[in-house]
């Protein structure tokens, strides 16, 4: 209980410890502390940062992946379009040809016709003729009744 | 000790006595065989079991304390580490609560004080019987003295010499950054011109020794409360668990009934020690916070 030379004692011990503790102690627990702070900080940051370019990347896929639905559909209508256009085409074109190869053989049928209304007027003619010079023999000649003979050929 | 060789009352006054190193009145120095011996020896004089314990207990404080500095990561901490941050950041929030101004030397004071008080506190946990007895048994065996005369006081916030020098180192500081920040006239000028102002100037006059006697007091009480708060509430836990302990000689039914004191004076005395740390410490930052502010 007797205040002595320990209160003295005491006093620089003190000083001693707070001193230490002030240059050795409390800087390297405080920076580490500070510094791991400042990491979590920056990790957290960085997560969030990440979870956001996730969610762009998330959006942007989305937009893409419609995109290519919307071509994808363009494409598959106007394909669409384009063989409705091609069966239309090819219609008309049949068409033509059928009605090209319809007057053409209309054509070769009305001129085998005519060939052979030609070839039967040839041969009527030449049977009249025939006929004609048998029954008339002496009196009628060929030539004087040759126009006659055309005018009849024209009629038939 | 037993009763069988000691009185009741010889078995305190040996439990509050320090072993202590001096000069005799003689002049030569030695170690004091009795307490008449040791305040016969007046202030040249040192309680070497305070002085040991305070020492050792602040060591080990540094020690621990250096050991996780020094390994301080800033990855995932250690167990150690773990602790430590935790006293650390626990200082730093009080510190920062009721520290406004900037000093480094704030808080490295702050958690100087809180651990080394706690340690020096935690001492008195240790069955009051088990260190004085130990140290008795060795200085009859090795030094071959008489084991009465063994005294071996181990908490050294028991000892107003380790709580006052503690408190005076505190106020010093506390003082330096007084006249450090306000000034010598600043200073002065808190200690004469309040709480009590006048405009006219002779009255102010007669104010200045009457605000200087209540300043004065309010300034001298302040590292007067803050050593005698701790030493009175450590001097008391200690006795109390000298008187449970003298139960122990009484039979074994009061013996039994002593063991459950003391273990629920110990429990609540958990309480006090950390109370105690904690008060001398958050005292000591208002303090530091007051040095740096005109109030």
């Amino acid at each position: 209980m007797n205040i002595n030379l320990t209160l003295i004692g005491q006093m620089i011990t003190f000083a001693f410890f707070v001193w230490f503790c002030l240059k050795f102690v409390w800087p390297p627990i405080m920076n580490a502390l500070e510094e791991r702070k400042a990491t979590i900080a920056d990790g957290l940051a960085a997560a969030e940062k990440g979870q956001h370019e996730e969610e762009l990347a998330k959006n942007r896929a989305i937009e893409i992946l419609k995109e290519a639905k919307d071509k994808a559909q363009e494409i598959i209508s106007q394909a669409d379009k384009r063989a409705s256009e091609i069966i239309e085409e090819s219609k008309d074109t049949a068409r033509v040809e059928a009605e090209r190869i319809m007057t053409a053989a209309n054509a070769e049928i009305e001129q085998e016709a005519n060939r052979a209304r030609e070839a039967l007027r040839g041969q009527v003619v030449s049977l009249a003729v025939q006929g004609a010079s048998k029954v008339l023999k002496k009196e009628i000649d060929a030539k004087a009744n040759e126009d006659l003979l055309n005018d009849l050929v024209a009629q038939l | 000790m037993s009763s069988e060789t000691i009185s009741s009352a010889d078995y305190i006054k040996h439990h509050l006595t320090n072993w202590t190193y001096g000069q005799f009145p003689d002049g030569h120095w030695g170690f004091a065989h009795t307490g008449e011996e040791a305040a016969a020896m007046g202030f040249n004089a040192i309680h070497v079991d305070t002085m040991f314990w305070s020492l050792s207990l602040g060591f080990l404080f540094i020690w621990l304390f250096r050991k996780a500095a020094k390994t301080a990561t800033t990855g995932v901490p250690g167990g150690l580490q773990n602790f430590v941050e935790w006293i650390v950041e626990f200082i730093d929030t009080s510190v920062r609560g009721s520290f406004t101004a900037k000093n480094n030397l704030v808080a490295p004071m702050a958690l100087t004080i809180f651990v080394w008080i706690f340690l020096m506190n935690f001492m008195d946990l240790i069955p009051v019987d088990v260190l004085p007895r130990l140290a008795a048994e060795i200085g009859a065996a090795v030094f071959g003295a008489d084991p009465h005369h063994v005294y071996f006081k181990v908490v050294p916030s028991t000892d107003p010499n380790a709580t006052f020098g503690m408190a005076i180192g505190v106020y010093l500081v506390v003082l330096f950054y007084s006249i450090k920040i306000k000034g010598v006239g600043g200073f002065t000028a808190e200690l004469t011109m309040q709480p009590f102002q006048s405009k006219n100037t002779a009255v102010q006059l007669i104010f200045i020794p009457i605000n200087f006697l209540l300043e004065f007091v309010s300034l001298i009480a302040k590292p007067i409360s803050l050593a005698l708060r701790l030493f009175g509430n450590m001097y008391a836990g200690e006795m109390i668990f000298i008187l449970i302990a003298i139960m122990f000689n009484a039979g074994l039914v009061m013996g039994i009934f002593g063991g459950f004191l003391q273990l629920g004076w110990a429990i609540f005395h958990i309480l006090i020690i950390t109370l105690q740390a904690f008060i001398f410490m958050t005292l000591t930052i208002v303090y530091m916070e007051m040095a740096h502010h005109d109030h």
